[in-house]
């Protein structure tokens, strides 16, 4: 119902803003396409690493190792891997997150956490580079611990709003 | 180069661990599954990725970028106190913010860029306590509409790809506070 009122609204705006709405629609649809298949090399690499953790169990492993911690504060601990490169890597974390919705099915409490978690944090250390790099300032002080705290709180959080929105 | 490492270490460790419990050859099997499976999810994510950049195109073009900042100065103009007269420092980062709320990537960042140089002019490679808070506001995700985990959801099947929006709020805002409490918090305590 949200999604279908927010597109309606938006070409309504735009049509009342003199914008030719339905050309400016498919121009960004066309880079929307350019997007997904600029992300099929990187997502074929990465689902295959991923692909080869699970079969091999390192992820069991690993999920079994942190799984006391993790459920001690309501995370789901088969979401580890995606905690440890959510602020490396976008592209990975992304390869991890739909591999969990894809293995746990997207409307499970593990699948439904991961795609919160995608989308309620940042790819912390890339966009720490970009902007220190762009502005060449080599003493970063308390930026990185700062944004780690609000990644941490953004996976508690996530995980917390699932099991209270969702029930589950 | 820190995904190359990534990469190594999670094929190294699959290998690793493949042979240990003796699975070498299903490892050996999903390597190539997990390759079609990246082709697959890109195809089938494709769609709403399509969809959603065309509205956010319009969004941008119609000037909800313009407007949303304007709402936006009052209350930014609180979290970079040294930058409140400061027209275009504020005119750049109101712009980061309303883009990424839109999330316009490809617009928020270069936007984001100018306002962390501005910031940034005569303090000698020293970050300051706003230049900080840009990078802080800009590591926690505040999109409003998560178009990319939407599209994942979406191919895998969902039957309401989009029904996670408020819990995506929620954990937006509580770890953009706690980002921007943090950074404020530590900006007293933090000694070089």
């Amino acid at each position: 119902m949200v999604v279908p009122v927010i597109m309606l609204g938006v070409m309504v705006w735009g049509i009342a803003c003199r914008v030719d709405a339905w050309s400016t629609l498919v121009e960004g649809g066309a880079q929307g396409l350019q997007t997904a298949v600029r992300m099929v090399p990187s997502l074929v690499g990465l689902l295959c690493g991923v692909y080869m953790l699970r079969a091999s169990g390192a992820l069991e492993l690993l999920e079994g190792l942190i799984a006391p911690v993790l459920g001690l504060v309501g995370i789901p601990p088969e979401t580890v891997g995606l905690l440890v490169v959510r602020p490396i890597s976008g592209s990975a974390a992304l390869g991890l997150g739909a591999e969990l919705i894809e293995t746990y099915g997207p409307d499970s409490l593990v699948g439904r956490t991961a795609a919160v978690m995608l989308g309620s944090t940042e790819t912390t250390f890339y966009t720490v580079a970009v902007y220190f790099g762009a502005a060449k300032i080599s003493r970063t002080r308390y930026a990185i611990p700062a944004a780690l705290c609000g990644d941490v709180a953004g996976f508690l959080a996530a995980s917390w709003a699932v099991r209270w929105l969702f029930g589950i | 180069m820190a995904m190359s490492w990534i990469w190594v270490v999670m094929v190294g460790a699959s290998i690793l661990c493949g042979a240990a419990t003796g699975r070498m050859d299903a490892v050996a099997g999903a390597a190539l599954e997990g390759a079609n499976a990246g082709v697959e999810l890109s195809l089938a994510m494709a769609g709403v990725m399509c969809l959603w950049m065309g509205v956010m195109r319009v969004m941008e073009k119609s000037g909800l970028v313009g407007g949303l900042s304007r709402c936006l100065h009052p209350i930014l103009s609180r979290l970079y106190p040294q930058h409140r007269d400061d027209a275009q420092v504020m005119g750049a980062v109101s712009a980061n913010v309303a883009a990424n709320l839109l999330g316009l990537g490809n617009a928020s960042t270069p936007l984001g860029i100018r306002a962390a140089q501005l910031m940034a002019q005569g303090a000698g490679g020293v970050a300051s306590d706003s230049l900080c808070m840009l990078v802080v506001c800009n590591t926690a995700s505040i999109q409003l509409i998560p178009a990319t985990v939407a599209s994942i959801r979406q191919a895998a099947g969902s039957g309401a790809a989009f029904d996670i929006l408020p819990a995506v709020w929620l954990a937006s805002a509580v770890s953009v506070t706690v980002g921007i409490v943090a950074a404020k918090v530590m900006a007293r305590v933090w000694r070089e």
